[in-house]
């Protein structure tokens, strides 16, 4: 960040705020989708998606990455994908294994 | 802000006026070089140390069973009975041969003492952008290297399950796998914590006009290799977790259900996969091999340069292609892993992958070949060292495509051919760029230079002796002489033929270590008795030179913050009559 | 000569020297708990079967734990944004929030542990015991990370503030950077292992 001045940095003060309630409606949106048991495919879909908007919220606006320089998002993309190759390194353990 | 201003030049002052003490100085210092030097002799001792250990299990290669001479008594009955090598005691040799080159040798030499030392100064900074972080890294380090060195002496000795510590064999092994993993772990955190130094210097830290394509190649390679360690070792680090817990809390990560051994089943709840292990070990240690590498190309390239008097060929290409070669070394780790049952399509994949990696070391490797064309090229050591590096990385490199394609590895997997192969590429490929470097920058940081008629010694009694190691390994490994063999074969009808190179090999590699000695004579005699030479011996472009001799050690290399007008390698500039132009050089000084 | 871009940003990259350290730190952080994570998909695909969450780990605890964390990076962001409005008082309260809501966490962490153990479940009875253990074991390690550096900045490294304001507003934002990080990795942590 810019060495903010203290109006903007009131602004972001509102921003927080605003996440933080957010954070805590999707936290209960999940444990009570939880409690209904829906079958494992639905289960992990709904359960991932809510926590990946939860974290890019606190990415986006705690860690203020909703505003950074392009050499932050280069090396974060390069993580990402790298950490995608990760994911996808079950996938090649089990496909066309015949288990 | 403004209020900022003096209290951090206040700092400043007490900074400068405190002179710091010997232990400062010497042991904890922050200051880049200093490190850098505690790197390299460091990780030079640990290259003799991992050294020793094979030309001892040599012998046993050689001559199976038979007593060890003149040192097999000092080993105790535990490992060699009358001086002969037990089973038990060769495997922890090869483990920790393994391991000790690789993490405690050449990669501390390679990046965190050519990488510590000459980056800094060839791209005009001060210092590293968190100096007391890398002071963390070098002991970190040094406390991960004591602490694979001290589980020789527990009960049950070293980790004997190869320097790949395959589960489930090193699930199950002596508590020397245990101490390491927590070696592993050390120096994976130091390694973390040095490639977050590097890469933030690199960005930060270049001298005003030194923008990314003027950037020397060493600096690329050291860049790209920063990220490797940055990005490919956690996943090792979470693996050796998960190895710990199952050797302490006793988990089954890596343990399949309803394993026996000698009869006995296991107390283990099972339900672990030991394929996982091989999964995360590869997905590091294949970008481990570039981390290797890719700065022994880096020093390579500098003096290429240097000694042929002009610039590198397709300097453009060689970045695009480095950072190419960083990127799909994620994307190869299976192919260390054909024969555990993998489809084809997958297999595939891998295989193809594998050969476009193959593409950029070409390049690269093209590149550096070709800059000697039409070059008056001076014959100095380093460059001795510089123009071996290139056929016999070559050679390490195109015996890996048969390893790269599955219906070859089937059988070339886990033989002597495999070792060739990578040694190779470490051994007379890394290690002699490693030396050609050490000959290189001595002059920058003792101020005089090692003698030449040792370095030549030096120089062609370790290249004939490193083919005659490496060579015959092809041969034994082609016949399908695998690599783990305690005897080096002997037990097998199919190895009987080529069972007679063991000694051949044996001997080459005892002369091997015969010829580091002058290697070992010159370093010393030549830093107290060496000739007394100029800040810029070798007539070079890039901004380490323009510092003064053995800089000053906290953190100041340059009196002035240098300027850089030009790429990093004008030698012979047409139309100036001149030898070469240093990059700080402004241009009406012609 | 001192190192330069300690305080004021690099003009061509736009970042200090500790923000885009912290920022490659984190990303190899990323690829840290995305390779356990990884091995969690690879061994639980790979079982023959796999306990609900819940039949084993005590929901309404977690979901306590997890409000607890995202206030405390709400106390943490607060922090940081009360230095850059010169405000040092405030600044003490969110921090010292801060970390005592981390101990908060390792608190019932604490009681979630000891009533496993009282159970008889411990890491070795099962991968999914095992795995869960060994994720959260390595999370909590993070949290007492970040308690040991929070509170550094809350007590002798204030000093800072009167020296060199900036660069001590600067490693207060670092400090949190890491700290919703370890945020961030526990609201994947909990659906993954007491909601899946």
């Amino acid at each position: 960040m810019e060495t903010a001045s203290a109006e903007s940095v009131r602004k972001h003060v509102r921003v927080y705020v605003t996440v933080f309630v957010a954070l805590m409606a999707l936290t209960l949106i999940t444990v009570t989708i939880s409690t209904l048991h829906l079958q494992p495919a639905a289960a992990i879909i709904v359960a991932l998606c809510i926590a990946a908007l939860k974290a890019s919220l606190v990415a986006a606006y705690f860690m203020h990455l909703i505003s950074e320089k392009k050499l932050i998002y280069a090396a974060l993309t390069l993580t990402v994908v790298l950490f995608l190759v990760l994911m996808v390194l079950p996938v090649s353990h089990f496909a066309d294994r015949g288990l | 802000m403004s209020e900022a201003a003096p209290g951090a030049h206040a700092g400043v002052h007490t900074d400068h006026h405190a002179p710091p003490g010997f232990w400062r100085t010497y042991v904890f210092s922050q200051d880049h070089k200093t490190i850098g030097i505690q790197y390299a002799i460091t990780a030079l001792l640990f290259l003799l140390f991992g050294f020793t250990l094979m030309m001892i299990m040599r012998w046993q290669l050689a001559y199976p069973g038979q007593s060890i001479p003149f040192i097999g008594k000092f080993f105790g009955d535990a490992n060699a009975p009358d001086g002969v090598m037990l089973p038990e005691f060769y495997n922890q040799l090869g483990a920790m041969h393994g391991t000790i080159m690789v993490f405690l040798g050449v990669v501390p030499l390679a990046v965190g003492a050519f990488g510590n030392y000459v980056m800094p100064l060839q791209i005009g900074a001060p210092d590293m952008a968190f100096p007391k972080l890398n002071m963390m890294s070098y002991w970190i380090y040094f406390v991960g290297g004591l602490t694979m060195l001290s589980s020789f002496l527990i009960p049950g000795g070293a980790a004997a399950s190869g320097w790949t510590s395959y589960a489930p064999l090193s699930v199950i092994a002596t508590a020397g796998q245990t101490v390491w993993l927590f070696g592993m772990i050390c120096l994976i955190t130091s390694s973390l914590l040095g490639s977050v130094n590097f890469i933030t210097t690199i960005f930060q830290l270049r001298a005003k006009g030194l923008s990314f394509m003027r950037l020397p190649f060493f600096v690329w390679a050291q860049l790209v290799t920063s990220f490797l360690l940055l990005l490919a070792f956690p996943p090792l680090e979470a693996a050796g977790v998960l190895q710990l817990m199952d050797r302490l809390a006793g988990t089954s990560f890596f343990m399949p259900s309803g394993l026996v051994v000698s009869g006995q089943p296991l107390a283990y709840s099972g339900g672990g996969n030991p394929l996982l292990w091989q999964h995360l070990f590869w997905f590091l240690a294949h970008p481990e091999v570039y981390v290797l590498i890719l700065p022994a190309m880096g020093i390579v390239a500098e003096i290429i340069a240097n000694n042929t008097r002009k610039p590198l060929w397709g300097y453009r290409s060689m970045v695009s292609a480095t950072v190419f070669l960083g990127f799909m070394s994620f994307v190869v780790w299976a192919h260390h892993m054909f024969l555990t049952g993998m489809g084809t399509v997958i297999s595939s994949f891998f295989q193809a992958t594998t050969m476009i990696i193959s593409i950029p070391s070409i390049i690269i490797l093209t590149a550096l070949f070709l800059s000697l064309w039409g070059g008056s090229i001076r014959f100095t050591t380093p460059m001795l060292f510089a123009l071996a590096f290139l056929p016999m990385f070559g050679i390490g490199g195109l015996t890996g495509l048969p390893l790269g394609l599955a219906p070859a590895d089937i059988h070339l997997h886990d033989t002597y051919y495999v070792i060739g192969h990578f040694h190779y590429v470490v051994a007379p490929g890394t290690l002699f760029a490693l030396f050609a470097g050490l000959y290189y920058w001595f002059p920058k940081v003792t101020g005089r230079k090692m003698n030449d008629t040792l370095g030549r010694i030096h120089f062609w009694f370790s290249f004939a002796f490193i083919n005659g190691v490496f060579m015959p390994m092809f041969i034994q490994g082609l016949a399908g002489v695998s690599r783990r063999l305690y005897d080096g074969g002997a037990m097998y009808s199919h190895a009987q033929g080529v069972m007679h190179l063991n000694v051949f090999m044996s001997v080459c590699a005892w002369c091997l270590g015969l010829a580091q000695i002058p290697f070992i004579i010159n370093f010393f005699w030549s830093i107290w008795k060496g000739k007394k030479v100029s800040d810029n011996y070798w007539d070079a472009t890039t901004l380490e030179w323009s510092a003064a001799t053995s800089p000053p050690m906290a953190h100041g290399n340059f009196a002035t913050p240098p300027e850089v007008y030009r790429g990093p390698y004008e030698y012979s500039p047409p139309g100036s009559g001149r030898d070469f132009l240093p990059q700080n050089k402004p241009e009406e000084a012609r | 000569m001192e190192i330069p871009y300690t305080v004021e940003p690099r003009p061509d990259t736009g970042v200090y020297n500790a923000k885009l350290g912290i920022w490659l730190f984190l990303a190899s952080e990323v690829m840290l708990f995305g390779a356990l994570f990884s091995s969690y998909v690879l061994l639980r695909v790979g079982a023959t079967t796999w306990p609900h969450g819940y039949e084993h780990l005590n929901i309404p605890l977690a979901t306590v734990n997890t409000v607890v964390l995202i206030t405390s990076s709400v106390t943490m962001v607060m922090s940081w944004a009360s230095l850059a409005m010169k405000d040092i008082r405030k600044y003490r309260v969110y921090m010292g929030s801060t970390v005592a809501l981390a101990c908060v966490f390792l608190v019932i962490k604490g009681f979630e542990y000891a009533a496993k153990f009282e159970h008889g479940l411990y890491p070795s009875g099962s991968t999914f015991l095992a795995i869960y253990f060994t994720l959260t074991g390595l999370h909590g390690l993070h949290i007492i990370g970040g308690i040991i550096v929070n509170c550094y900045l809350l007590g002798p490294g204030t000093r800072m503030w009167k020296t060199d304001p900036a660069r001590f507003t600067n490693r207060v934002e670092v400090a949190g950077l890491y700290w919703h990080f370890v945020d961030l990795v526990w609201i994947f942590l909990f659906p993954v292992l007491y909601l899946l």
